[in-house]
């Protein structure tokens, strides 16, 4: 055997051993250093560590609630969450992408817009990444893809919720609607409480009682692997369903309303007087929220937007009307607040007023004049001269302050977003644009011309204040709001303004009679709606007609058609409903707005609707006591 | 005589490796997703290294000491042929094909180094001249130089760590040492500049893993997330989230450890590390007891070198080292590497075996 000389054996081991040991000494100061940082990790970073890992494989997800329903009066839904299914493809789980579409072409429609779109999404998808490829689709839709499901790997059915309006327009401009929420709710200060939510009412009660329709958002805490698939749910949240709305309107009523108007641009809004309830609240035309849901189509949506009607205008909120004579009881409380006023006193009307020491002429309605009249007469018929002379008599100021009483020239405070202010002209007003208040000015005031500026929903809560014995209430959309687990309501509590101030006891009694004058009365300008005397209670009102001058661009200077308005409150001993009735560029105001005023009240007052057919290309209220 | 002495099998390294076997059946059951096939390939992988194992133990020093330049002559020749016709997988150049079966004489390097400069200074009295020190490293850089530019630089790194260990352990002079260390800091600037960019990124992660948490910076975070996560007792066998939701790249081969981490906590590793030093502790024994110059060179040049091989993995999965593709000994799945291990631990038997047949 070769054996290996040791030579100098005993030094090489001494040298060997101190090696070995030195690298002992080495490999020991590794080890702690070693440990030492398996401590910091395990130990002294454990908890920051653990939630890393924790993090990783457990992602929060959140889980929307249905939103609460909105009911009308009666229990008619006007909004819910139905369930919509949407298709998806994962793109890395087809192997056949033309063959997976061609198959799926036979179960569903799929046009050439919707694989357009997915082509699109198709080059922006992450790797793992559900696309959609057809949103919406119908119950039969999506059952023909579930049963197919297994046939067609890749490909998903997601169920969520969607609002939708069943009754489509019907008072969309009291409703609202919700949509997608926009980036500055989603990032500004609110947004905390619309994490996890996609949608969020964007107009009317929608918008206005959204902290009560949204609910609140549930949470499931998802285990997920490294490719971001979901492995199982560890934790859930369940989120809480939001509370239903029970609204002031009719269905019923608001139907009628709006198929009388029959999309003519115009605006209803009926009070109960006692409550301020909104009964009815149209803005014609009409158009169905529903497309709004999910992101109007351009398309869609610029044809909505150029419709010279302008149906996405809110007329009833925000249309800025001039009364015309439907102001006339308005000026005549104030006028019978004074001392000196005396309403059996008689003025001659001759067909036309001028003022002192001024030749402007102003004319009445009536060319030839209507001869004495007392302020019973002056509303009946609606003498402009009457009101003329009352008006320069009272002065600006006096009228104004007045109207302010009864709520003109501010928010009513309907619980809507966005009521316009209408515009009360004072001097004040005319000084902060540098500009004279002439006494012309106070006259046409007078007979709800000129600058005065009102909108329907404070036309109505003004009446509304006449017929609920001076006492303006707050009109009010929403009823109550509704539990939906417990079912206890909390209910809207009516808010009365202070009472308009009254100096003579008989003054309001003494305007409502000449008001029912105008309906009931022999010459009464409204008389046509109880043609045939069948009306069971009694109705107060005033008709009105707005002249428009340069409303629209175009027609500058030129008259136009004018603004049919009729104000009206029933049964005049205990008033249970006030309306206010705007047609626009219908003419004289007892044609077209008087007869949906009773048909409204007819139905809720009496429960069923007589409409009377009124020959509009005539233009002629039909006597008293004739037939058609 | 027991069975042990006639087989040349040294008892206690037997059972700390069968204890490590052990560990490996289950962590890598665990990290492989529960998968019960992959635990059998495990097992049978095992069972292969033991049988080299055992197999290696049977073969005197004697012939090591004779085989060694042909197997390091065989190593290089193997090397050169990898550049020349190996397999490119992930970007780098390091198999040789066989049919189905693929190997990595880079792997191999790793013993067949230390064992040509074993051969190398046993035929020379110690501590060595600067000439023959000089010889040395030429001869141990030839493989290094080769793996380096497949590239491998991690296997290339220990290959030339095996080297350094041998010339250690040998007696090179504390002036030599000092004079390397200098040039090696010195070149550091220029070998920067001949990385790759992979290379360079993976060291400038290793300072800062958070630059890419998603990119280079990946495996660092998502190794220190499991051994972070595992705290002190561990989270259970079977309950490493990161393994079992591939958060953790590797998790059966170079980041096993970090599934026995979040397993098994602090205490677990120290169980852990403490088997492995009872190893290397029995390996310098061993070389302690050896009774001719090749055999006590090869047998503590062997030990330190598995020392390093489980420092580094560990290191490299707590964060103080660089991401290189080093596994841990016996532990982490790979084929090669656990052949070569259980080879040198076969040597390690064999030289404690053998030793009353001198004398």
């Amino acid at each position: 055997m070769y054996r290996i000389p040791l030579k100098n054996s005993g030094q090489e081991t001494r040298l060997f051993r101190s090696r070995v040991t030195v690298a002992v000494i080495l490999a020991g100061l590794l080890v702690l250093i070693l440990v030492g940082r398996l401590g910091y990790l395990e130990v002294v970073r454990h908890g920051h560590y653990a939630t890393l890992a924790r993090n990783n494989r457990i992602s929060p997800v959140p889980i929307p609630p249905a939103r609460g329903l909105i009911l009308d009066r009666n229990g008619i839904v006007l909004a819910e969450d139905i369930p919509v299914f949407t298709l998806q493809v994962m793109p890395d789980r087809v192997r056949d992408m033309k063959h997976l579409l061609a198959r799926l072409k036979t179960l569903i429609a799929l046009n050439k817009q919707d694989l357009r779109d997915f082509d699109r999404r198709l080059q922006q998808h992450r790797p793992f990444q559900d696309v959609t490829l057809r949103a919406h689709l119908s119950e039969a839709e999506a059952a023909h893809v579930a049963v197919n499901l297994m046939r067609l790997p890749g490909v998903t059915l997601r169920a969520r919720l969607r609002r939708y309006y069943p009754l489509g327009g019907l008072a969309v401009d009291a409703i609202g609607y919700v949509s997608h929420i926009n980036q500055a709710e989603e990032q500004g200060p609110d947004a905390t409480r619309y994490f996890g939510f996609h949608h969020m009412g964007q107009l009317g009660v929608e918008r206005s009682y959204q902290k009560d329709l949204m609910g609140r958002i549930g949470f499931k805490d998802v285990e997920m692997n490294a490719a971001g698939r979901a492995v199982k749910v560890l934790k859930r949240i369940a989120p809480r369903a939001g509370r239903n709305l029970y609204l002031n309107i009719d269905a019923q009523m608001q139907a009628i309303g709006e198929q009388m108007l029959d999309n003519r641009p115009g605006s209803i809004v009926a009070i109960d007087p006692r409550s301020g309830a909104v009964l009815t609240f149209v803005s014609s035309p009409i158009y169905d929220p529903n497309p709004f849901v999910d992101g109007i189509r351009e398309k869609a949506y610029r044809k909505l937007a150029s419709n010279p009607n302008a149906p996405l205008n809110n007329r009833a909120l925000n249309g800025l009307y001039p009364p015309g004579s439907t102001i006339k009881p308005f000026f005549a409380y104030a006028a019978l607040q004074t001392k000196w006023f005396n309403p059996d006193s008689t003025y001659t009307c001759p067909g036309y007023w001028h003022l002192p020491h001024n030749g402007h002429l102003f004319h009445c309605w009536k060319p030839m004049g209507m001869g004495p009249v007392d302020l019973e007469t002056a509303i009946e018929e609606s003498c402009d001269v009457y009101f003329y002379h009352l008006a320069f008599k009272q002065g600006i100021d006096r009228m104004t302050r007045y109207l302010t009483y009864f709520g003109f020239g501010h928010r009513t405070g309907i619980d809507l977003p966005g009521e316009s202010r209408g515009l009360v002209p004072t001097r004040a007003w005319r000084r902060a644009r540098h500009r004279p208040w002439y006494p012309g000015q106070t006259v046409i005031t007078g007979i709800g011309q000129g600058p005065l500026l009102v909108t329907p929903v404070q036309l109505a809560d003004a009446v509304a204040a006449i017929a609920n014995d001076g006492v303006r209430m707050r009109p009010e959309v929403v009823r109550g709001v509704e539990n939906p687990v417990t079912g206890a309501v909390r209910y809207v509590r009516p808010f009365a303004y202070p009472a308009v101030p009254r100096r003579r006891k008989k003054s309001l009694s003494v305007l409502i009679r000449d008001m029912t004058q105008v309906v009931m009365g022999p010459h009464g300008t409204a008389r046509g709606i109880d043609w045939d005397h069948v009306l069971p209670y009694t109705a107060a009102g005033k008709t009105g007609t707005a002249q428009l001058w340069n409303a629209i661009p175009g027609y500058n200077g030129k008259h136009i058609h004018s603004d049919a308005l009729f104000i009206a409150f029933a049964p005049v001993s205990h008033p249970r409903i006030a309306l206010a009735v705007i047609v626009e560029h219908a003419g004289f105001g007892a044609l077209a707005a008087a007869p949906i005023a009773r048909a409204l009240m007819n139905f809720y007052l009496l429960g069923h609707v007589h409409v009377r057919k009124v020959n509009q290309t005539n233009g002629r209220v039909l006597p008293v006591g004739t037939h058609p | 005589m027991t069975n042990y002495e006639r087989w040349h099998i040294d008892r206690p390294l037997f059972h700390a490796l069968l204890a490590l076997a052990a560990t490996s059946l289950f962590v890598l059951y665990s990290a492989g997703g529960n998968n019960l096939l992959f635990a059998l390939g495990d097992a049978l992988r095992l069972a292969v290294g033991f049988v080299v194992m055992f197999a290696a133990a049977q073969v005197s020093p004697e012939t090591y000491r004779k085989w060694s330049v042909p197997l390091f002559g065989g190593g290089v020749l193997a090397l050169a042929l990898v550049l020349a016709i190996g397999v490119v997988r992930f970007g780098a150049r390091r198999w040789i094909a066989f049919g189905p079966l693929s190997i990595q004489p880079s792997e191999f390097m790793k013993l067949a180094v230390p064992m040509m400069l074993a051969w190398y200074f046993s035929r020379r009295s110690l501590p060595p001249r600067l000439t023959q020190v000089i010889i040395a490293a030429l001869i141990m850089l030839i493989p290094v130089l080769l793996i380096a530019k497949e590239p491998d630089l991690g296997t290339a790194v220990i290959v030339l760590l095996s080297g350094v260990i041998v010339l250690f352990l040998a007696g090179m002079s504390w002036r030599t040492i000092a004079v390397v260390v200098l040039a090696a800091v010195a070149a550091a600037p220029v070998l920067w500049a001949h990385m790759h960019h992979y290379q360079r990124q993976r060291i400038y992660i290793l300072f800062h893993p958070e630059a890419d948490p998603l990119g280079a910076g990946y495996h660092a975070i998502q190794g220190m997330i499991a051994v972070g996560s595992g705290g002190i007792f561990g989270q259970g066998w079977l309950h490493s989230s990161q393994a079992n939701l591939h958060f953790l790249p590797d998790s059966t081969t170079d980041f096993a450890f970090a599934v026995f981490c979040q397993e098994f906590g602090f205490f677990g590793d120290l169980a852990l590390l403490a088997l492995y030093l009872f190893i290397i502790y029995r390996g310098l024994r061993i070389a302690f007891a050896a009774q001719d110059s090749y055999s006590r060179l090869l047998a503590a040049s062997l030990s330190v070198l598995f020392f390093f091989d489980v420092f580094i993995n560990m290191g490299m999965v707590s964060g103080i080292l660089p991401v290189v593709g080093v596994p841990l000994p016996i532990l982490s799945y790979g084929g090669t590497s656990l052949l070569i291990i259980m080879a040198d631990l076969g040597i390690l038997m064999s030289i404690h075996g053998h030793r009353r047949l001198v004398n």
